[in-house]
């Protein structure tokens, strides 16, 4: 009778898993991401799904595993490939190791794109970076000239001397700083990330330079720290923090007023971006250096040599959107 | 079965013998019912090369589920050796950085592998710590350094030779990591089941005073068998670290329970005495198949952690249930 007992145990565990059948033509996009059970991700859902909606014919399998290993990673993989799905859009944990097996899923004709975090050229057919440098760049300053009709001083306080995406981010807001003639860039500090050290050069800035009108933080310390030492200082409506935020912490600073606007990716468009992507692609657009793919309502990706793409502008969040991003990442 | 049956000691594994095997062969009945199961509710199941990329699901897993059998057998365990490949891995990592070959990378894994096994091993015989309390630590200590050596960022760049261990077949849809599978778990029977050392790692587990008044070192033994599965993840270390083709430091992160849910899966008893290698290996199989055939309806991992769980929990309280509810 104890066999019995665990034999109908495990039918019954079986039959779970004989739910879904094949389906019908439908173009089946998977869209991995680092672990399952983030804000960020799930947010990326929503906009595959949104894609997928406007698309009609397509199937999204929403997936990846628990922890955030290449390992885990590579396991869904096999099973996508198993599954013959149309395409892959991976924002992976490790740019090396899950690359041989996305080179087998292109060996069987399966379409892989990655997005937001990059996966080794060999081991897919494009990759979508959120932003570029540029456009980075030029939303900051850009952020901080909104708000100053009749210009002013301007300070930009940064991670350390030392970051590399940082310090690109600056050059580039400088090149652009000549479309702003009122805007005057008064001194670069260095909060090296940290919360305490980057309060305390705010701090100094505003000490330095009483004509000061915005602080820039191209980093998500920066921005919450300086927006901090305003807010202390009293002179929030004087002085505007912005940069590059997350929307769960900056939502205090955005209500006070302290920041009226600051920028990041927005996960919802960059689901949205990859979905498009991956079915043009698995359709028969060509992901070559210098193809120019659609990717609906966010435009057109234009591919690089490296065969990456920029999607957008960073997403401004501002009274407007917070409330809803807040929660989401 | 009435009280006058009373065995002789020499007898004693004939009826408990009988138990096992009716365990093996349930396993077996579950095995095939999840194999018919997943080949009717997908249409994708039945491919042999996707079948051949599913057992990458669990042989480096039950390479290590091996070794770990003989040591929960001999009442012992050791829950450090995700940590142990996560330390090997980037031991051979920082290696190939300074140009080793395929073969001294090999070596190092596998030494790395064993100096963990025998840290373990001394730290629980020599002193005489209890293995779950040292094998706890010990999974902190390992991982900590790997973490300390490479922070957030990662090995790659090894050597093309060093690919096969992961990556190559031997023949056919039978890669090389199947085939060392395969290799072991015939080592690791014979070992337990026909040899001398076999009947000792059962006499450790079951009693360990008797075994010790019965002329077996009972701490070298268990030594060994720390050794044995420091070795054994090793061994997986390598496996790994040359399917990924990179180190991080989270590699191989929370193994440890996969291969001890293999192990007990397999009808090895968590407290010791008793249990068989054949046992791990359909259970490798049966965990292999329903990842994988859960995979492939894409099911979620967090509900198939749970599934996973309801399965391991339903299989050791099952029997235990059935027998207070027949008094």
């Amino acid at each position: 009778m104890t066999v019995m007992k665990k034999i109908l145990t495990t039918v019954a565990v079986a039959a779970t898993l004989m739910g879904t059948a094949a389906q019908a033509e439908t173009t089946r996009i998977a869209l991995v991401v680092k672990a399952l059970g983030i804000g960020f991700f799930e947010a990326a859902n929503k906009g595959a799904e949104e894609a997928a909606k406007e698309l009609g014919d397509v199937e999204i399998i929403y997936t990846g595993p628990t922890d955030t290993t290449a390992e885990g990673q590579i396991e869904v993989i096999n099973s996508l490939i198993a599954q013959g799905v149309d395409a892959i859009a991976i924002s992976a944990n490790d740019p090396d190791a899950v690359a041989p097996a996305l080179q087998k899923a292109m060996d069987r004709g399966i379409t892989v794109i990655s997005w937001d975090s990059g996966v080794a050229k060999e081991g897919r057919m494009m990759h979508l970076n959120p932003s570029s440098s540029a456009l980075i760049g030029n939303t900051i300053i850009k952020l901080a000239a909104d708000h100053l009709p009749d210009g002013g001083d301007v300070a930009v306080l940064s991670a350390t001397a030392t970051s590399t995406n940082q310090n690109t981010w600056i050059e580039e807001m400088k090149k652009v700083m000549g479309n702003y003639p009122k805007v005057n860039l008064v001194a670069t500090v260095y909060g090296d990330d940290l919360a305490d050290k980057s309060y305390r050069e705010a701090q100094g800035l505003m000490a330095t330079y009483p004509n000061l009108k915005a602080i820039i933080a191209p980093t998500t310390v920066g921005i919450l720290a300086a927006s901090q030492a305003v807010t202390d200082a009293g002179k929030i409506g004087q002085i505007n923090v912005t940069g590059l935020g997350l929307p769960s912490e900056m939502a205090g600073a955005v209500e006070s007023g302290a920041t009226v606007s600051f920028a990041i990716w927005n996960p919802i468009d960059l689901g949205y971006a990859a979905t498009m992507l991956s079915y043009n692609i698995a359709k028969g657009a060509k992901a070559e250096p210098g193809a120019s793919i659609p990717m609906g309502r966010m435009g057109e990706a234009t591919l690089d040599e490296n065969g990456e793409a920029a999607m957008s502008d960073p997403f401004t969040y501002d009274k407007s959107n917070i409330e809803q991003f807040k929660s989401i990442f | 079965m009435s009280s006058t049956d009373r065995y002789i000691p020499d007898r004693l594994q004939s009826p408990l013998q009988r138990r096992l095997k009716s365990w093996e062969t349930l396993l077996l009945a579950v095995a095939v019912a999840i194999f018919t199961f997943n080949a009717f509710a997908s249409p994708y199941f039945l491919n042999a090369w996707n079948l051949s990329d599913a057992t990458f699901n669990f042989t480096e897993k039950a390479m290590i589920a091996f070794a770990m059998a003989l040591l929960i057998i001999a009442g012992e365990i050791d829950l450090s050796v995700a940590s142990i490949v996560a330390l090997a891995s980037t031991a051979m990592g920082a290696a190939a950085q300074v140009g080793a070959s395929p073969a001294t990378l090999v070596m190092i894994g596998l030494t790395v592998g064993v100096i963990c096994g025998a840290f373990n091993g001394l730290l629980v015989t020599a002193m005489g710590l209890p293995s779950i309390v040292v094998t706890i630590g010990t999974m902190s200590l390992f991982r900590g350094i790997s973490y300390i050596v490479l922070g957030d960022t990662s090995y790659g760049g090894y050597p093309a030779g060093f690919k096969f261990f992961g990556q190559g077949y031997v023949w056919w849809v039978f890669s090389f990591e199947l085939a060392l599978f395969a290799v072991l778990a015939i080592l690791f029977g014979v070992l337990l089941h026909l040899t001398n050392f076999g009947r000792a790692v059962y006499a450790v587990g079951n009693n360990p005073v008797a075994a010790l008044f019965s002329g077996i070192r009972v701490n070298r033994v268990k030594f060994i068998l720390f050794l044995l599965t420091g070795l054994m993840a090793g061994v997986a270390s390598v496996c790994l670290t040359s399917r990924l083709g990179s180190t991080r430091p989270s590699i191989g992160f929370g193994m440890e329970l996969e291969v001890v849910t293999m192990v007990v899966l397999g009808g090895v008893n968590i407290l010791g005495g008793s249990g068989t290698i054949p046992g791990v290996v359909i259970a490798a199989f049966v965990m292999g198949l329903v990842t994988f055939g859960l995979g492939l309806l894409n099911v979620p991992g967090i509900v198939m952690s749970i599934l996973i769980g309801a399965l391991l929990i339903g299989v050791i309280a099952l029997p235990r249930l059935w027998g207070m509810w027949r008094g």
